[in-house]
């Protein structure tokens, strides 16, 4: 039995009970399973009062689309957002733990944390785990010194500037910035170049599609909007697939009923509310 | 030694899929359990029954899938006796999350699918996973396992909104059967769970046995 | 190749040859269903390389003659050339007969081309579609080295998984209880077809922009265009 079924023992980190395992099934020539990436296409741009970061909705595994409608734009801190490119798994777990380490950092400090901490603190997690988490990061926030923009790359490098990019739409994404970007924009030239470089990637790149998610960072918190703009829709079908009742041929059947203990049905705000209440 | 297979998780065989409906959910998956080309059993269930309206598919190598199924027992079982109340599908989605990426350098081989209903709430809810616990939650229906992209075809052109549960039996069975019937490693039979608030109905199904 | 082997910089590795791959994937979806008078025949309309668009106006199916058409995916030179090289051999033919081919007998004709290219093959997949001696529709399906299957309807290329079960489904009436297939009119086709491709769109990368679908009669071929996502 491994020990973290053992009730008294609390272990972190990660596991590598399978690895001598899967490293065998390696070196009988089998190929590892790809997990989902998110091809992507993510960007930021610092305006006069604050930052705008943008995202795709798309995430896919191989050639398939595994995920049309994913959050890709990640909550650190009220005043700190990050967009994620490259292995989903990783992206979702890296910023729920720098989101909820951050939060310590804030309590500890009895301070707004910088968005300057928050990007020393991502770039040296992946760069010790030396680019083995795939995770490429554009991260913006506005702290007391002002807005700032970073991206960081999956082995622990970061840049830091006025615009960034990141994913496999990065580079039709940064033709955008590169043609259109000047300094003191206002937040609607903001948005709207935000808005055509996420477009450029949907369009542009296979691996980038969906909708266009948005987050607009002041020094008065963050607004994040999803989806900002409905890029493609679904096309219409012609045909209705209606089967008639009784149309699967049945071997057997079984019904189970379940004994209600207590029953008490508090109305949601909206069925489509996914969020998870983690914080 | 030849192999049949392009990956791990394709060495057993074996698909899962879940659907939502108007308060409502299903789960189905075939009874195939396999050794590359050679089949071994017509009758392995990959679909486990994890709280009294929570069911759990786990595709992929069957090694794992029952490994993955009883670390999943032993922990749902730990939460609810410390808990006093039963796990949500919620509760199962984080838990199934950081169960797979502890292992993150070191994988289970399976792609889980969770379909439930929240006992508070009486909400629908579905997941999916890939190897690593990377969750997508997405409004309609969420595929696994061998033929996922026969059945993302199939789901796409048949699901529609606000199936009653006997019109999502129709369509859930129909997407998977002829699904995995342009599959050679999945089929020989599959078996149906429709999820409502107040029964769980379980059908297996009639189907080409080659 | 090992972990360590892979984990290792390209510097650090045993010198090696690097191979030139003559192939490339340039995606495209084809479905044909064919009728008693007619068949139809119809494919997406972008062209790809790795993550890029190369065209989002492309048809993949080409005329051979008056009521044969073949409809070709893959990699986007070897179907260019396929169709050259069948373009030639059947202008030779009419030369030489003063009659255009018939459907069955350019269908044996590219199961013997894609053949004769047995260990260096087309990377290809090809289906032709046309009208019989009879007027009545058919449907030959292909493997990159010329193994045909004559059918009712079919799907080749980059999204056959999505669209084949619907269609043994719809078109075969496979897996459900007294149900007959039913009978194949142009407007079945028509939907069928467009939901497919919707389909397709909607879970492949590869597949989107426009489909094209002409219909074949006696009367000639009619051509429609419909929009798919172009994301």
């Amino acid at each position: 039995m491994t020990k973290d079924e053992d009730i008294d023992e609390v272990h972190t980190g990660f596991q590598f009970d399978n690895l001598a395992r899967n490293n065998m099934l390696v070196s009988r020539g089998i190929q590892m399973p790809t997990a989902v990436k998110t091809g992507t296409t993510i960007v930021g741009v610092v305006y006069k009062e604050g930052v705008v970061l943008g995202a795709d909705t798309r995430a896919t595994s191989g050639d398939l689309i595994a995920d049309k409608n994913c959050d890709k734009i990640h909550y650190m801190q009220p005043n700190i957002y990050c967009c994620g490119a490259g292995t989903a798994a990783d992206l979702e777990m890296t910023t729920q733990l720098m989101s909820s380490q951050l939060e310590l950092h804030r309590l500890n400090t009895g301070r707004q944390v910088l968005v300057r901490t928050a990007n020393r603190m991502l770039s040296q997690m992946l760069f010790r785990y030396q680019g083995h988490v795939g995770a490429a990061l554009v991260l913006g926030g506005v702290d007391k010194y002002g807005p700032a923009l970073y991206s960081i790359h999956p082995h622990g490098s970061s840049d830091y500037g006025p615009y960034q990019v990141m994913g496999s739409g990065s580079l039709a994404a940064m033709s955008v910035f590169e043609t259109r970007w000047k300094p003191d924009l206002e937040l609607e030239e903001a948005k709207l170049m935000v808005r055509d470089a996420i477009a450029a990637g949907i369009f542009n790149d296979l691996f980038s599609g969906s909708n266009v998610d948005m987050c607009v960072i002041t020094r008065d918190g963050a607004t994040h909007v999803r989806p900002y703009e409905v890029a493609n829709i679904k096309g219409k079908r012609l045909g209705k697939y209606n089967y008639k009742r009784g149309s699967t041929a049945v071997l057997s059947s079984n019904v189970k009923k379940i004994e209600i203990v207590s029953e008490t049905v508090k109305k949601t705000p909206s069925s489509t509310d996914e969020s998870m209440d983690t914080a | 030694k030849i192999t049949y297979f392009q990956s791990i998780l394709s060495y057993n065989g074996g698909c899962v899929v879940a659907m939502k409906g108007k308060n409502c959910v299903a789960i189905a998956s075939d009874l195939r359990f396999g050794v590359q080309l050679q089949t071994i059993a017509t009758d392995f269930e990959r679909v486990f029954e994890v709280g009294p309206n929570l069911y759990i598919g786990l595709p992929g190598l069957v090694t794992d899938t029952q490994t993955v199924a009883q670390k999943l027992q032993y922990r749902t079982k730990m939460y609810e006796m410390r808990e006093g109340r039963q796990v949500r599908p919620q509760t199962l989605m984080a838990m199934v999350q950081n169960l797979l990426y502890e292992r993150r350098f070191g994988p289970y081989f399976v792609e889980p699918v969770i379909a439930g209903i929240d006992p508070s709430t009486n909400e629908p809810f579905i997941c999916a996973f890939d190897l690593i616990g990377c969750a997508s939650t997405p409004g309609d229906f969420c595929v696994a396992g061998t033929c996922e992209e026969n059945l993302f075809g199939m789901c796409e052109t048949l699901w529609r909104e606000d199936l009653e549960p006997e019109d999502l039996f129709e369509v859930i069975s129909q997407s998977l059967v002829n699904a995995f019937d342009r599959d050679a490693s999945s089929g020989w039979g599959a078996v149906v769970h429709i999820i409502e608030p107040h029964q769980v109905t379980t059908r297996r199904l009639k189907c080409r046995q080659d | 190749m090992s972990a360590e082997m892979l984990a290792m910089s390209e510097y650090g590795r045993d010198p090696r040859k690097h191979h030139f791959s003559p192939y490339a994937d340039n995606g495209g979806t084809t479905i044909a269903i064919a009728g008693d008078d007619f068949v139809m025949v119809g494919s997406d309309t972008r062209l790809t390389n790795y993550s890029g668009i190369l065209s989002r106006n492309q048809t993949k199916v080409f005329p051979l003659t008056e009521k044969t058409m073949i409809a070709s995916t893959g990699c986007w030179a070897d179907v260019l050339s396929l169709y050259k090289d069948l373009q030639a051999k059947l202008t030779l033919y009419s030369q030489e007969h003063h009659d255009e081919m018939s459907t069955p007998a350019i269908a044996q004709l590219v199961s013997t081309v894609l053949y004769w290219r047995r260990f260096f093959p087309y990377y290809v997949s090809n289906m032709v579609i046309g009208l019989d001696e009879d007027g009545s529709g058919v449907v030959y399906h292909y493997d990159p080295v010329g193994h045909m299957e004559k059918l009712r309807f079919s799907s080749a290329g980059a999204s056959v998984a999505q669209i084949q079960p619907l269609l043994d489904n719809q078109l075969g009436a496979l897996n459900m209880k007294d149900a007959v297939p039913p009978k194949v009119t142009k407007a079945l086709a028509h939907q069928l077809m467009h939901d497919a491709f919707i389909s397709a769109a909607e879970r492949d990368v590869k597949t989107g922009d426009s489909c094209i679908i002409y219909t074949v009669t006696k009367d000639g071929v009619a051509e429609e265009q419909v929009k798919l996502r172009r994301d």
